[in-house]
């Protein structure tokens, strides 16, 4: 993909129909989901809920909005993706391999090492990781400094998109950063928020009640919009309305984003113990099969 | 109705009062000053504050350059993400707030976001040690404790005006992440007096003595420079030498002062656990130097509220207590 294709593309002028789009991230998500499941073997055990879970989200950033250069990952004129969640690493190497800013080979010395790949995202090791996320609620603090730098610098037009997580809303630092991203008025920032509804101790809902998490966005001065994390029309749609409202001088948008850990494969969607799931060795190829036969029913509809 | 006693000693205006000496020669706002004039020069500069810019001086420079200050409110977490984030993009920012704000509060936001990826982000905090009457919630006196701990991190805890007016300049140029102990509003004028340049990463010899060697920083030189001239008195041969940068610690200038036969202490504005006497300590050892040197700092416990010329006096960063505590150990 060449820095042309990629804005052309996100400048939708590439000729491509909706429902192209959505057929590519979708296309994307599914051999996301595979990355994901093929690295997760290697470990026998990790973040691979929250990776089939967010692959739609990150898919539509990746193969659908984000303008970047697979050769050179710190091209000047990038928009920017943070990983927030730096437990999510698995899901965006999964994502970027796809992009071909890693090679799908590689993924395989995820989180041995020496690799580039570490088990938590981290920007010193991987290509096209902006920031060290996992100590959580840091992403939206530094994607305002990113986002009032690049006015500063007159290149508004590039875009931050920061990926968190319904625990992160948890953070104080996260509301610090929504009440300074209003203040500034950062049009060009957008926060995806992937409300998987769990967290380390169990249930989002248990564990600190954050509900009603579309009125607190608004409250804050954000342009807020609930959606199906899990489906690819929906993600394109509300990533298309907020560069639509993106200006230098603007609000800056949320997508909240529920989803469902697991997604795509039913034996994980309902394993009790999901945060970091443990998944015995004969299961792999179960967990492969479903993913495809998933894949397969949804084409034939 | 009863007639209230009035409590003796200082009221609430010194404690909030500079550490000055009365009518000592001050400079005012000299971060201030010297952070606009640098932006005159370089586009990279930015500043921002939570909340906090009049009492860090950094309203100088807002006055100076408006478009690239950045308030922040009263969100430390969000000051240091988003100087990490300005710096991502090649900005060089300079991120001020109290000291105990910054070491308490976002140190897990200059950790992650600033120290580990090596940004060029100077986090400046004010109130330093015992520079406030205010209590534990103002006093940073483990500030340094705290940081030392930090990879890439470089400390610089300033003596005077022309210490941070010429230190400014040099850690914006410094490649990777700075702390910045601030002395604001009306600061001493020390250092010009003698042979002295601020130089980040190094120790000076300020003054020569065959007895004592004082070895200080911060706003301790100050007093280390006054208890030697009141030592002289006494006929008593007493070397000033200031390290204004904590980490990286300049051992090699500081353990060839001490490795001689004289009396040797360190004074420092933090406490006893973790600043100025155990880096001191740590060189020492670690150079196999077995050198008996006397600590001059605050104690390791929090310390009382109060009028600051007290509370120095009680803690024993005072020239008096200075002088006698250097005469007992003279015996």
């Amino acid at each position: 993909m060449t820095i042309a294709d990629t804005a052309a593309r996100v400048a939708g002028k590439d000729g491509r129909s909706r429902d192209e789009r959505i057929t590519a991230v979708a296309d994307s998500a599914y051999r996301a989901r595979h990355h994901a499941l093929d690295m997760g073997e290697v470990q026998g055990q990790g973040y691979v809920g929250q990776a089939l879970g967010a692959a739609d989200m990150m898919a539509a950033v990746y193969a659908d909005q984000l303008r970047y250069d697979p050769a050179d990952p710190h091209w000047e004129g990038r928009d920017r993706f943070l990983l927030s969640t730096g437990h999510y690493a698995i899901g965006f190497y999964a994502a970027i391999a796809d992009a071909g800013i890693v090679p799908v080979e590689e993924l395989l010395t995820y989180a041995t090492d020496d690799s580039r790949l570490p088990m938590s995202g981290m920007a010193s090791y991987t290509p096209g990781m902006e920031i060290s996320g996992g100590s959580l609620g840091h992403g939206l603090t530094v994607a305002v400094g990113m986002a009032l730098a690049l006015r500063l610098q007159g290149r508004s037009d590039q875009r931050v998109i920061n990926f968190l997580s319904d625990g992160e809303l948890d953070e104080g630092s996260t509301w610090e950063a929504a009440m300074g991203a209003a203040h500034h008025r950062l049009g060009n920032l957008t926060a995806m928020i992937d409300m998987n509804a769990l967290q380390a101790d169990g249930p989002t809902a248990s564990v600190l009640r954050i509900e009603p998490v579309e009125e607190k966005w608004r409250a804050f001065g954000w342009h807020a919009i609930r959606i199906d994390g899990n489906d690819p029309a929906a993600l394109i749609d509300a990533l298309d309305e907020c560069a639509a409202i993106a200006t230098a001088d603007g609000q800056p948008q949320v997508i909240i984003c529920d989803t469902k850990v697991g997604r795509g494969v039913p034996l994980l969607e309902e394993r009790e113990k999901a945060h970091f799931m443990r998944i015995e060795e004969h299961e792999w190829q179960i967990c492969r099969e479903q993913l495809t036969a998933g894949r397969e029913q949804e084409a034939a509809r | 109705m009863t007639t209230a006693t009035k409590p003796k000693g200082l009221s609430t205006s010194a404690m909030i009062a500079s550490f000055a000496d009365p009518g000592q020669r001050t400079e005012s706002a000299p971060f201030g000053h010297a952070l606009a004039a640098l932006a005159e020069q370089d586009e990279r500069i930015v500043g921002l504050t939570a909340d906090l810019g009049k009492y860090t001086d950094m309203h100088i420079f807002a006055e100076a350059h408006p478009e690239r200050f950045f308030q922040m409110g009263m969100s430390e977490q969000l000051l240091f993400g988003a100087a990490a984030g300005m710096a991502e993009l090649g900005l060089v920012p300079f991120a001020s707030t109290y000291s105990v704000f910054a070491a308490r509060r976002a140190y897990d936001f200059i950790a992650l976001d600033i120290a580990e990826p090596n940004l060029n982000v100077n986090v400046v905090g004010g109130l330093p040690g015992l520079t406030t009457g205010y209590g534990p919630s103002h006093q940073a006196t483990e500030d340094m404790a705290i940081f030392r701990g930090l990879p890439n991190l470089t400390i610089v805890d300033p003596c005077d005006a022309l210490d941070i007016a010429q230190s400014v300049p040099q850690l914006a140029a410094h490649d990777g992440p700075t702390y910045l102990r601030l002395l604001r509003g009306k600061v001493p004028a020390v250092l010009d007096e003698y042979d002295y340049t601020f130089e980040l990463g190094k120790a000076k010899v300020l003054r020569v003595g065959a007895d004592v060697v004082l070895v200080s920083s911060g706003l301790m030189t100050m007093r280390a420079l006054q208890a030697a001239d009141a030592l002289a008195a006494h006929k008593v041969d007493v070397a000033v030498v200031h390290s204004p940068t904590i980490k990286p610690f300049d051992a090699e200038t500081v353990l060839a002062e001490l490795d001689t036969p004289r009396l040797a202490f360190t004074l420092e504005n933090h406490t006893v656990v973790g600043g100025l006497f155990s880096a001191t300590a740590d060189a020492a050892a670690q150079r196999g130097l077995g050198k008996r040197i006397v600590p001059i700092a605050l104690p390791d416990e929090f310390l009382d509220a109060g009028a600051l010329p007290t509370l120095h006096e009680r803690y024993g960063l005072s020239k008096d207590r200075i002088v006698a505590k250097v005469l007992a150990e003279l015996g």
